[in-house]
């Protein structure tokens, strides 16, 4: 996770960072056992790999999709997969006529429940200016063009409503099961920045 | 209130760097991150007024990066809450530890933060009234200039967009951040079309979906 070398010097942050945690805990006000165990649950327990099994799950369990076309908290939540950042779900699915993608222009909202922390690129200045604006320009930066004729939505996350995408189901996958198929599921397919490419390496739009 | 947080539709910021992909840069962000959850009341925030508290930093210090950000608030609340006084902000700033704090709080234990983060904390409530809109109505989101805190972003403001869905009632952000006060509103989903947002070079088919409170919103002109 951290690029940090032990060699180097600590950076100025990094030395008021932790004089101010040791002020917090001398003071009581956390327990740096608390703030371990945050970071366990978002680096460790919570992550891409929740919202892959939901897609999975979507794509080849049509009751499932069903659910959660009607109310994603409950469909997510048959999984466990409810928490902080995803008390309130909405799926949106790409088709071949529609590709979703999700921002948070007023701060980083983002579906932590199902997603993990955002990237850092999520949280950017740059993605939050102007993917309401130009979406398609921002996601041929991803290296994605969406043909003219597909319609492109982008969610703007303004409320306490959190969006996970379901991408499309990459072609030459009819033979593998859900827990394949989950591995297949990229983060960035689950905010629409990204499809998934064929199995046998065409592109799944 | 019209701040630099709200961006949508802003030029300047450059390319977006799609390999820019880790959650934090460094081990400083990981901890702030998890002293500001870790933290939980003894900031005397709630969500709204969380964010209300960033967007109300200068600028500068805005803009000076994510988590940067994050420990400003933390810096600018322990002050205010007066848990931090001038001689350790002093030595915060140097990168010293401050000395003679006394132990007056009690913290969140680690179960208890582990419980919050896998069951959440849902602001759905019920209201008597009524919806004013229903699924297909044209609205006009308000061109209104809140000096507070406020969800409706400047790029929608005087615009009509469409009602996709309705949620229910929600906590009330504006109110919530200023006042501590719920408030529960009726929240939409409003669709609005990207030529009416950025005029008749956008793409005819492209939407941009807000979710929007009811006093956000009125019939159009």
């Amino acid at each position: 996770m951290s690029e940090h070398r032990h060699q180097d010097p600590p950076s100025p942050m990094a030395l008021r960072v932790k004089a101010l945690e040791t002020l917090l805990v001398e003071r009581g006000v956390v327990d740096p056992e608390a703030v371990d165990a945050i970071l366990d649950v978002y680096e460790h327990q919570v992550g891409p790999h929740n919202g892959a099994r939901v897609v999975a799950r979507a794509w080849t369990d049509p009751a499932f999709r069903e659910r959660l076309r009607e109310d994603a908290t409950a469909a997510i939540g048959e999984l466990g997969f409810l928490g902080m950042q995803g008390e309130h779900m909405v799926a949106l699915e790409n088709t071949e006529r529609v590709h979703n993608v999700v921002v948070c222009t007023l701060c980083s909202c983002y579906p932590w429940s199902v997603l993990g922390l955002p990237p850092a690129w999520y949280k950017s200045h740059a993605y939050r200016s102007r993917v309401v604006m130009e979406p398609r320009a921002v996601l041929r930066e991803f290296g994605l063009d969406v043909p003219e004729e597909v319609e492109v939505r982008v969610w703007d996350s303004t409320a306490e409503l959190r969006y996970l995408v379901v991408p499309r189901r990459p072609a030459g996958t009819d033979h593998l099961d859900e827990e394949a198929l989950a591995a297949l599921v990229t983060r960035d397919s689950m905010v629409g920045t990204a499809v998934l490419p064929d199995v046998d390496g065409g592109t799944g739009t | 209130m019209n701040g630099i947080h709200d961006m949508g539709g802003a030029h300047g910021y450059g390319a977006v760097e799609p390999g820019d992909a880790e959650p934090f840069h460094d081990d400083w962000e990981r901890r702030v991150f998890g002293i500001t959850l870790a933290a939980g009341s003894h900031l005397r925030s709630n969500l709204d007024r969380g964010r209300y508290e960033l967007e109300m930093l200068p600028p500068r210090d805005y803009l000076a990066g994510y988590f940067e950000r994050w420990f400003a608030r933390l810096i600018k609340a322990g002050v205010a809450l007066g848990f931090i006084d001038a001689a350790a902000r002093a030595a915060i700033e140097r990168g010293q530890t401050p000395t003679a704090v006394p132990r007056d709080h009690e913290p969140l234990p680690a179960a208890a933060l582990r419980h919050v983060a896998r069951t959440g904390r849902p602001v759905s409530r019920t209201v008597e009234r009524a919806a004013a809109f229903v699924v297909g109505d044209t609205v006009c989101a308000r061109n209104m200039q809140p000096a507070t805190h406020t969800r409706l972003p400047r790029y929608v403001r005087g615009k009509n967009g469409t009602i996709v869905a309705w949620h229910g009632a929600h906590v009330f952000p504006d109110s919530n951040a200023e006042h501590d006060d719920e408030n529960p509103q009726h929240l939409y989903s409003v669709s609005f079309r990207a030529t009416v947002l950025w005029g008749p070079d956008a793409p005819e088919r492209d939407s941009v979906i807000l979710d929007l409170f009811e006093p956000y919103l009125e019939a159009p002109p």
